[in-house]
């Protein structure tokens, strides 16, 4: 059975929007939605403009991703 | 890319039980073989690979693996992988990609084979024979000291230079206790690129090849891949242990080429 292939990425965040939503710029210069990890949430990670994080994304759906790690 | 989870490497004996589960996948599928014609339906398929499964004391993989409901994973024509058996009956000169996977003594093994119904046209057979020479290659590459991206480009090449589309949004995967482990074994990719193959890593990897484009999406089923352009899909698929620094082929295709042999 094929594995559906998860793609991570880095990216910047430009800006805080609503609902735990930002808007990040990947090092491609593609610019996306992403929301934040549950896990992050529940450690009240505090994600700020500027941040270096790690992205995962479908490949179904390249507008939207999930952030799952913040570099520091 | 950054790795999720860790690559699991096996002993003699772990690779030992990932061949006797890839060989009992590989005697399932030639059941399918034999019973494959034009009028069976693909819920047929499934009926006789689960009990052929149960009666050698195993537990099919697929059942109940990301809600998946059935033995077989049977993608027919344009679908190219993940298609959910049906009752709808095969037509002549249709093909069909059959994935199975069993869990016997607690490892798994996972083979992939795409039949022929009936008479099939020149074009597809060349799509079929054209996927089956990629998957060959890339087990060429799976040797110590080679990386991902070898057994990725040998696919990409071989089936772009023959003009089809690669899929890229499924993976070959590392295979074990668990039927999805590390690493992700892309279709594509750059030769000396990404993560180093290592003794004891045991791989599935299985090309899914486009007649047309690459593209592909979700059916409105929630689990069958279909390519955008609705022209035909194919799909091979190996368990291969890197043993010895060399790749070793785990699973077999020969009991389905001997039953096709004996039918033709």
């Amino acid at each position: 059975m094929a594995k559906q292939a998860s793609i991570e990425q880095d990216g910047t965040i430009i800006e805080a929007l609503s609902n735990a939503m930002f808007r990040v710029e990947l090092e491609n210069g593609h610019i996306l939605t992403a929301h934040i990890s549950g896990k992050m949430r529940m450690h009240y990670i505090r994600i700020l403009p500027g941040d270096k994080v790690k992205l995962e994304m479908s490949p179904y759906d390249l507008t939207k991703g999930r952030i799952t790690f913040r570099y520091k | 890319m950054s790795e999720m989870g860790k690559i699991i490497y096996k002993t003699e004996e772990e690779i030992e039980l990932i061949r006797k589960s890839s060989l009992l996948v590989g005697k399932t599928l030639a059941e399918v073989a034999k019973i494959i014609k034009p009028g069976v339906t693909s819920l047929d398929l499934d009926k006789v690979a689960e009990e052929f499964i149960r009666d050698n004391g195993a537990i099919p993989g697929f059942l109940g693996m990301y809600d998946f409901p059935n033995t077989l994973c049977t993608s027919a024509n344009e679908a190219v992988v993940h298609g959910i058996p049906n009752n709808i009956p095969l037509k002549d000169g249709d093909i069909i990609s059959v994935d199975c996977g069993v869990l016997m003594n607690g490892f798994y093994g996972d083979v992939a084979y795409t039949f022929e119904v009936g008479e099939v046209k020149p074009e597809i057979k060349k799509l079929l024979d054209v996927t089956k020479e990629c998957l060959r290659r890339a087990i060429e590459q799976a040797i110590v000291g080679n990386r991902i991206g070898d057994i990725g480009y040998a696919v990409q090449n071989y089936a772009e230079e023959n003009g089809y589309g690669v899929v890229r949004e499924l993976v070959g995967h590392g295979l074990g206790r668990d039927l999805h482990e590390e690493p992700q074994v892309p279709n594509y990719g750059r030769r000396g690129n990404g993560l180093q193959l290592k003794e004891g890593m045991v791989i599935a990897i299985e090309p899914m090849i486009n007649l047309g484009k690459r593209n592909v999406k979700e059916h409105e089923d929630g689990s069958t891949i279909v390519t955008v352009d609705g022209l035909a899909s194919a799909h091979f698929e190996h368990d291969v242990a890197i043993r010895k620094g060399k790749a070793e082929i785990l699973s077999t295709h020969e009991f389905v080429e001997e039953v096709l042999r004996n039918k033709n």
